[in-house]
């Protein structure tokens, strides 16, 4: 009748499923930085401390575990004050399980959004993403001015000036495992809720077996092995390195954390592509 | 002009009854075992119409099957059915909610879809951010919504509670700011699913221009909407579906006369009602309500000129010129809005008394009547019209439901309300 139509859109039951639509997400920026602004805004809203909170949170917890693990378990904390060592970890170690549970529930929390308007869905991880950065920042702000403290009071710490350009790598890295996993968790669970329970429970465990309290340090070198194929390991060890001079740090070790981060991630926005199209019907 | 801007082929949905469990997973399973084998998925051949009264063997259904049409440039598709006709599902697919089972939809243009107003509203933020965070999960740009942000707060009328948090809003206030900002997008093709139905009668009709702009425009719409008075207003073009296929499509004017049609619109039996008074020498046993085209209804425009005929059946000879009858109009407030006393219009029926059976037929050239519903009563007496004289009385015989156009013919659809209309003009 007429000929080929140029067509903007062509909906199909499956499309191809390995392709990542960056440019309809660059299309939603405005989105993204919206949902980011709505998460940090909407958080603190009648309280009475706001963002203070940021601050309070991570400062007691290090407090709680310094009481715990150092002052009553004695655990070693590679003979730094332990204070900061557990702040380190803990800073670090916060974002990645921010990250990971929150993305986790992607599809399940937003249903009622997804189910009305379509946007690129993978808008929602990656604000997650970006609003617990500038949660983070906050946090590593106090812990670098207890670090200072800690700096010119302590002789036991040295900072690795020369290391100090990772740090960006160690965060990206420590985001790309959180998302990774979240984005996958989020994509398993629309179907079969098992794995939700799991993950509560399954982060906590994770902590203790990412050295944020036991610095591997005190393993033997059989448990360092088996540790350090946890990616997370590696990247919080070097962390504490950075600023606190003891603690494991290893090229190799590093790769092998980045490498699993891109294959997790790789493997995660897969399977989240292939879920976004049906998961309606499912969740 | 004419060119296609939406293009479904072949479209079918299929989902799956009951709940998702251990035996989803044995499905899951076996589809995939099929298609590592390289066959075509076991459960695609399965599966029945959709029809939500009888119970079907397989849990399987197609809430669509074999959906095919175009809309061109600057039409605007109303799409009609029962619930569960699929309408939902089909707009849906079209605004990339859920994917198709099988088939392909090509648009040409942006979509955006109206399938709820207000989505993505946090509560606890203002009026002021919402505003934003709405249009952009719609698909506008920050720069976008900042440009017509003024235009939106005039429009939704909430200006005074603009940065208070939405939750402290009226239900009301609420829906205006959402439709306001889902008003101001400005996509090729808008998606529209009975968004109408809220507000107040101001804000209503402030909708009604809004979507009439919208068209105006040339820009397409598919609106799905209950109310056949909207669908007859805007619509330049109507698709039917039911059970999931698509019963008609084309001419909105017969898309919703066929639609009003396939209501229940058989006779009422009135045999069996025990709720009557009188002697019984007469016995009413049916009523049917037609259209001008002759077509049973219970629908029925402002206007319109009908014909309702009672079937009776006689029991006992009686002197016919004794005989009188009456049809009354109530409204739900039980007040009587119109009566047909057969002895004010000097008529007399000729009662067969061999054939035992018969009819009355009233003829009401324009039913005079503002949107509403309104019930039938019929009475019929010998002799005096007193309680004591009944030969049979029945109450609410029948519901009919009169539905909103434009009488005047001013382009303006009226009111609902329960007072009847007079024809007439300002000079």
């Amino acid at each position: 009748m007429k000929q080929e139509q140029q067509w903007d859109l062509i909906i199909r039951p499956k499309n191809n499923w390995h392709k990542l639509d960056l440019q309809s997400i660059w299309h939603y920026r405005d989105l993204l930085m919206l949902l980011v602004k709505r998460d940090f805004i909407s958080v603190y809203k009648q309280t009475i401390l706001g963002p203070l909170w940021f601050f309070i949170q991570p400062v007691l917890t290090s407090l709680t575990f310094t009481f715990i693990f150092s002052g009553i378990a004695h655990i070693s904390t590679d003979g730094n004050p332990a204070m900061l060592f557990y702040m380190a970890g803990i800073t670090l170690w916060t974002y990645f399980s921010d990250c990971l549970t929150k993305t986790s529930s992607t599809f399940i929390a937003n249903a009622a959004v997804f189910g009305k308007v379509y946007f690129p869905r993978l808008i929602v991880p990656l604000s997650v993403l970006i609003s617990n950065l500038i949660k983070f920042s906050i946090q590593v702000l106090i812990f670098l001015i207890i670090w200072i403290y800690y700096l010119t009071v302590s002789s036991t710490i040295t900072a690795q000036w020369h290391y100090m350009w990772l740090i960006p790598a160690l965060i990206l890295m420590m985001a790309g495992l959180g998302f990774g996993f979240g984005v996958m968790i989020s994509s398993l669970t629309t179907k079969y809720r098992d794995l939700t329970f799991l993950v509560g429970f399954g982060v906590q465990l994770l902590m203790y077996g990412s050295s944020v309290v036991l610095p591997i340090s005190t393993m033997s070198p059989k448990t360092q092995i088996i540790m350090l194929l946890n990616p997370l390991t590696s990247i919080i060890e070097a962390f504490k390195f950075l600023f606190l001079g003891s603690g494991f740090f290893n090229f190799i070790w590093l790769g092998y954390s980045f490498v699993f981060m891109l294959i997790l991630m790789t493997v995660s926005v897969l399977i989240f592509n292939k879920v976004e199209k049906s998961f309606m019907d499912t969740v | 002009m004419s060119d296609s801007v939406i293009k479904v082929e072949n479209l079918g949905k299929q989902y799956h009854l009951g709940q998702v469990g251990t035996g989803t997973i044995t499905h899951d399973l076996n589809r995939w075992w099929h298609r590592l084998r390289g066959k075509e998925d076991p459960y695609l051949k399965i599966g029945e119409t959709n029809d939500r009264t009888k119970k079907g063997k397989s849990d399987l259904v197609w809430a669509l099957r074999d959906i095919n049409f175009d809309v061109k440039q600057g039409e605007v598709l109303g799409i009609i059915g029962k619930n569960g006709a699929g309408k939902s599902t089909l707009l849906k697919i079209l605004s990339r909610v859920t994917s198709p089972t099988v088939g392909e939809i090509k648009v040409k243009g942006r979509i955006a879809s109206l399938l709820e107003v207000g989505t993505g509203f946090h509560p606890e933020l203002t009026g002021r951010e919402n505003i934003f965070l709405n249009g952009a999960i719609m698909g506008m740009s920050k720069q976008e919504i900042s440009s017509k942000f003024d235009e939106i707060v005039d429009f939704s009328g909430v200006e005074r509670y603009i940065d208070t948090p939405v939750k402290r809003y009226s239900s009301g206030m609420y829906v205006r700011l959402a439709f306001a900002v889902a008003a101001h997008l400005e996509p090729e093709i808008l998606i529209v699913d009975e968004v109408l139905a809220v507000g107040d009668a101001e804000f209503q009709k402030k909708c009604m221009g809004k979507m009439k702009d919208v068209s105006g425009a040339g820009r397409t719409v598919l609106f799905v909407s209950h109310q056949m008075s909207s669908i007859r207003s805007l619509c330049t073009k109507g698709v039917m579906l039911n059970r999931g296929g698509i019963e008609y499509i084309g001419n909105t004017d017969d898309c919703v006369s066929l639609y009003l049609g396939s209501q229940d619109n058989s006779g009422t039996d009135l045999i069996n009602r025990t709720d009557r008074l009188g002697a019984g020498q007469v016995r009413f046993t049916n009523i049917h309500i037609y259209n001008s085209s002759g077509d049973a209804k219970v629908e029925f425009f402002s206007g319109d000129a009908i014909t309702i005929k009672l079937n009776y059946q006689i029991n006992k000879e009686f002197n016919i010129r004794e005989f009188l009858f009456s049809l009354v109009f109530f409204d739900t407030q039980e007040r009587i809005m119109a009566a047909f006393p057969s002895d004010e219009l000097n008529k007399v029926f000729d009662f067969n008394f061999e054939k035992k059976i018969g009819e009355i037929v009233l003829h009401i050239p324009e039913l005079l009547f503002r949107p509403g519903n309104y019930f039938i009563s019929i009475y019929s007496f010998i002799g005096q019209s007193g309680e004591n004289d009944y030969v049979d009385m029945i109450t609410n015989v029948k519901k009919i439901t009169v539905l909103s156009n434009d009488f005047f013919h001013k382009g303006i659809l009226i009111r609902s309300g329960e007072y009847t209309l007079l024809k007439g003009k300002y000079l």
